[in-house]
């Protein structure tokens, strides 16, 4: 049944892309329904991953392989394991459903197909992600995240807030995303290895390399961004602003869990460190609780869940950092847990906001007998968010906090903060399931109802599988978190679930006093918001606002760089571009010493020095003419000069050529100067003759000491002595001027002649297009027609 | 014989770019024009200099039977010199239309199309 | 500059310069000229013809107008530059017929079509720049 070294899995990578393409079109024909045949897809890709489960469960990964860019050695290759294959199965299992919720969420919205097309270009993205092998595949798969979901955050694109949001996740993730591929291209570097299976069977050599610390702040670079966790967790619930399917999918199982997804990647050769178990557990459990924190002070549903994703994700990164491996064994098992009943809440969320109208939490309440299913599924992934027995949630706070309580070290201060953020969590899981729907019926904007069955099949399926994981802990463990767990580790475990604990131990306790914590701090909610909101406003200042004055900082420094390099005057343009051309000349020649020293006299004969004489003479009058005639009669004397010296050098092509085109210069000049004006003055200022004269000058010495300095050294004839010897005997033509352009050099001159027929074109349309107003009279246009009218009556 | 001739491209150069940094339509075309014979010569010269015996091979041989002067950059020459003139006349065309709309051959009074006044990058996303 | 003399002697002037231009033109292979200048030399004739006989005259004299030769030129050069690829080689190959006609051998060659469409590109391009430019005195 081995379809896994095959192409198959390209095929699932690429369907989602396909699927984006005929997305619009089946939209177009069946519209909201269109939902049911696209959801198809990521069904079937949840189906062959799950026919993989086995196989990867015993231990074997797999990783096919095609040259994408082989001179640069990038291939396009998958890597099948434990890991990914989760990541996969939530990619497409959770996406199958939101697909469906799409369909029910945005009926009738006139761009539901652009929807459906975004939401499948990141499915793909996000799949090539976690299954890349390649780490530039990867990379790149990685950046296509980051793109498709600034189009998902900002598909809202009317609203200034949704551009700003979509801006902020494109500026944060792709930042991160350039980080870790200078990571990447360092973890390259030092073990050699392009492959992501190849850096893994690599052993210590990232962790004994000189470069570890530089590679371990590179990609954390890349993942602390992506995953939200603090200092740049604030882009996370901005992107709320995204319509609820791109929450439930980018928020909860995908996009922000690709951070963790790399560390865990990583884990193996970057892991147990000193530097990891410092900066992950601070970085993650900060995150924890500035998370849940701001997500007390919330009364919006969607930014309550937003806040306590960004919390989550500072669990699961804290947990990785212990680089313990009962921890571990929870971070895969909260990671489950996590995607499940968060993407079913945020689907809920959505589905109240959708028939109530609201999502404020102040203004809802009573809904249970208006929306029972809504309901229902809703408490089930509540309970699994606030670790109760019997769902999955559960299971994974018991090992979590085996995990940190049975490790050494900093354990007490990494219980107490997974203690606390746990039981904010339980607070904020109890507030978003109960508060709606539990109490006296509230007025809300819409007449609220059930759903169809397209928005609540997804919170139902997914919170359900919550409780049958949980059920099923055996076989969840077997199946699933034990190939995580070994993929994490780097060698292989099986992780022995149980539902029901073995022993009444630490873990226990812990969680029965995180379920009481949270029980009281949620009946004191009001009280709580008030004080955390209070607690903010004194601080006053975040890193989202920080956000937006770099922003505004760069425009106004790029607007003054403008202003200051373009200021919109042709002399200074040019003053700038030859005094860097005379310092280009002058300051190499000079620093390096190889100023020209002697000047040998040549034996020039009397005619040859009156050629050179009359060019000069024909300058010296071009420069102090005082009419129009006199300029143009002294620029034929110096181009024919010109011609002379290519007849005296051996060029008659080249004389025969200057002398028609100085002919025909003199003849355009003279057809056109008549009607411009020659001042008879320069009209620069002293001071700017002066300085422009000495630019002029030192370019001109710069040019003639280059040009000595160039023919007294030995001349290569090597290009020369090819065309000499193969003119006639291969190209048989005597003239070698001539057989070099159009034969040796053929595709040049094609080149050449295209540019002198262009500018034929561009001097036709200059001279033909006349607009129907001199300039003037299109400004007072722009004024007014009554200016226009007004200048009309003058002139009759 | 390729230092004299060195010193008169620089003299071609200095009066060319003398010319350009003016800010009379008229004065800049006179000094493209002169510019255009200054990198050609510059590209002569770094070619070697050698006195009238052509590229040409003589109706008797297969290959040139003495020294000949260098045809490479003549090749590379011969197509500059028609380009630069069209661009010449390209140059003439667009400072005569401009000189017609706008009425001056001032570069500096013809600034239609910058902003004026205090300029304001645009804020917000 | 219409003075009698001058447009008298204009018309013949202009025909003895495109002749000579062609034979510029054709023996560019061998001797010092080549399609840039026999193109220079008659975009020269066309133009000295207008300034003696009115822009109208040239552009009855000649029928097409100046673009379209040019373009007809820029054609010839990449077409010819096509025909090495039926012998399988790159683009751009030279390839020569040897022709007897009257009992003279002729060399024929792709560079031969290839030179004569640059010779038609300058003509056109030049030509009808100095035309238009010419046009404008009359307005």
């Amino acid at each position: 049944m081995s379809l896994i070294g095959s192409e198959a899995t390209f095929i699932a990578v690429l369907a989602p892309f396909a699927a984006a393409i005929v997305a619009p079109t089946l939209t177009r024909l069946l519209a909201h329904n269109a939902a049911w045949p696209l959801a198809l897809v990521p069904a079937a890709i949840f189906l062959f991953f799950a026919g993989l489960v086995p196989e990867v469960a015993g231990g074997v990964s797999f990783t096919p392989m095609v040259d994408w860019a082989p001179s640069y050695g990038v291939t396009f290759s998958f890597f099948v394991d434990g890991l990914s294959t989760l990541f996969a199965l939530l990619i497409s299992g959770i996406g199958t459903f939101i697909i469906l919720y799409s369909g029910g969420y945005l009926k009738g919205h006139p761009q539901q197909g652009r929807f459906f097309s975004f939401m499948f270009l990141f499915m793909g993205a996000m799949l090539g992600l976690v299954l890349g092998n390649d780490l530039i595949t990867l990379f790149i798969f990685w950046e296509l995240t980051s793109i498709t979901s600034f189009l998902l955050i900002g598909f809202d694109h009317l609203r200034a807030a949704s551009r700003r949001a979509a801006i902020q996740a494109l500026v944060v993730t792709g930042g991160g995303g350039l980080s870790l591929l200078a990571g990447f291209l360092v973890i390259m570097a030092v073990t050699g290895e392009a492959n992501m299976s190849a850096v893994l069977a690599s052993g210590d050599t990232l962790r004994d390399s000189g470069l570890y610390a530089l590679i371990l702040v590179l990609v954390l670079g890349g993942a602390f961004t992506k995953s939200a966790q603090f200092p740049f967790h604030f882009w996370l619930p901005n992107a709320m602003e995204a319509p609820t399917p791109v929450s439930a999918f980018l928020h909860s199982a995908t996009m922000v869990k690709a951070g963790v997804y790399l560390l865990m990647r990583m884990h193996p050769v970057l892991g147990d460190t000193a530097l990891w178990t410092t900066i992950l557990p601070v970085f993650g459990g900060a995150t924890l609780l500035v998370g849940t924190i701001l997500a007390v002070r919330q009364t919006d549903l969607k930014l309550m869940l937003a806040y306590t994703t960004v919390a989550s994700l500072g669990l699961l990164v804290m947990l990785t950092g212990t680089s313990w491996e009962k921890a571990i064994e929870g971070a895969a098992l909260y990671l489950l847990a996590h995607s499940l009943f968060k993407g079913a809440l945020f689907m809920v969320a959505g589905t109240i906001d959708h028939e109530a109208g609201t999502r404020d939490i102040t203004r809802l309440g009573g809904l249970r007998k208006a929306m029972p299913i809504t309901f229902a599924a809703a408490c089930l992934a509540a309970l699994s968010m606030s670790g109760l027995p019997p769902f999955v949630g559960f299971i994974a706070k018991e090992y979590l906090y085996t995990g940190i309580w049975g490790g050494a070290g900093a354990n007490y201060a990494l219980t107490a903060t997974a203690v606390l953020g746990n039981a904010l969590m339980l607070v904020i899981a109890a507030a978003v399931a109960l508060k709606p729907f539990l109490g006296p019926k509230v007025e809300t904007p819409k007449h609220a109802h059930e759903g169809p069955v397209l928005l609540y099949a997804g919170p139902v399926v997914l919170s359900l599988v919550g409780l049958a994981s949980a059920l099923l802990a055996h076989d969840t463990g077997v199946l699933v978190i034990g190939p995580v767990v070994s993929s994490i580790l780097g060698v292989p475990s099986t992780v022995d679930v149980h539902l029901v604990p073995t022993h009444i131990g630490a873990a226990l306790y812990l969680s029965l006093g995180t379920i009481a914590l949270g029980v009281v701090l949620f009946l004191r909610l009001d009280a709580l918001r008030a004080g955390t909101a209070g607690l903010l406003t004194a601080i006053g200042w975040g890193p989202d606002k920080g956000f937006d004055q770099v922003i505004a900082g760069i425009v106004s420094f790029s607007a003054w760089v403008t202003r200051t390099v373009q200021g919109g005057r042709m002399e200074v343009y040019m003053t700038m571009t030859f005094l860097i051309t005379a310092a280009a000349l002058l300051v190499p020649m000079t620093v390096a010493g190889t100023w020209p020293t002697s000047f040998a006299m040549p034996g020039f004969r009397f005619y040859e020095w009156g050629v050179l004489a009359i060019a000069a003479a024909g300058l010296v009058a071009v420069l102090i003419a005082r009419t129009r005639l006199t300029a143009i009669v002294s620029l034929g004397i110096q181009g024919f000069a010109v011609a002379l010296i290519f007849m005296l050098f051996g060029a008659p092509d080249l004389s025969f050529t200057q002398f028609m085109v100085e002919t025909l210069s003199v003849v355009i000049l003279a057809l056109v100067m008549t009607r411009l004006n020659l001042q008879p003055r320069d009209h620069r200022p002293m001071m700017a003759r002066l300085c422009h004269s000495a630019i002029a000058l030192a370019i001109g010495v710069g040019f003639a000491g280059l040009l000595i300095q160039i023919t007294s050294a030995p001349f290569d004839r090597r290009l020369s002595d090819f065309f000499e010897a193969y003119s006639r005997t291969i190209a048989h033509g005597r003239n070698i001027v001539n057989v070099i352009l159009v034969d040796f050099r053929g595709f040049d001159t094609l080149g050449e002649i295209s540019v002198v027929m262009i500018t034929g074109l561009c001097v036709l349309a200059l001279i033909r297009v006349r607009p129907k107003r001199s300039a003037e009279e299109a400004l007072d246009l722009a004024a007014g027609d009554e200016a226009v009218r007004k200048r009309e009556e003058a002139r009759v | 014989m390729e230092a004299t001739v060195s010193v008169l491209i620089g003299l071609f150069f200095a009066v060319a770019i003398y010319l350009l940094m003016s800010r009379q339509l008229v004065r800049i075309l006179l000094g493209i024009a002169i510019l255009g014979n200054a990198v050609n010569l510059l590209i002569f010269t770094s070619g070697r200099l050698l006195r009238e015996v052509p590229p040409i091979i003589p109706e008797a041989l297969q290959v040139p039977g003495e020294t000949i002067a260098n045809p490479l950059p003549q090749a590379l020459i011969l197509t500059a010199i028609v380009i630069s003139f069209s661009f010449l006349a390209f140059l003439l065309v667009l400072a005569f239309r401009a000189y017609q709309e706008l009425g001056t051959d001032d570069t500096n009074e013809m600034r239609v199309a910058e902003p004026t006044g205090d300029v304001r990058p645009p804020q917000g996303y | 500059m219409r003075t009698v003399i001058f447009r008298t002697i204009a018309p013949y002037l202009a025909a003895l310069m495109v002749l000579f231009s062609v034979f510029v033109l054709l023996r560019g292979h061998n001797e010092p000229g080549g399609g840039f200048i026999g193109g220079l030399i008659a975009a020269s004739a066309l133009a000295i013809y207008g300034i003696a006989c009115g822009v109208a005259a040239v552009r009855r004299a000649i029928t097409l107008h100046p673009m379209s030769l040019s373009a007809a030129g820029l054609l010839m050069s990449a077409l010819s530059g096509l025909v090495s690829l039926f012998t399988g080689q790159p683009f751009m190959t030279s390839q020569w017929w040897y022709v007897r006609l009257f009992g003279v051998e002729v060399p024929l060659s792709t560079p031969m079509i290839f030179d004569i469409g640059v010779y038609l590109v300058v003509v056109g391009s030049i030509g009808s720049i100095a035309l238009a430019l010419e046009e404008r005195e009359s307005d």
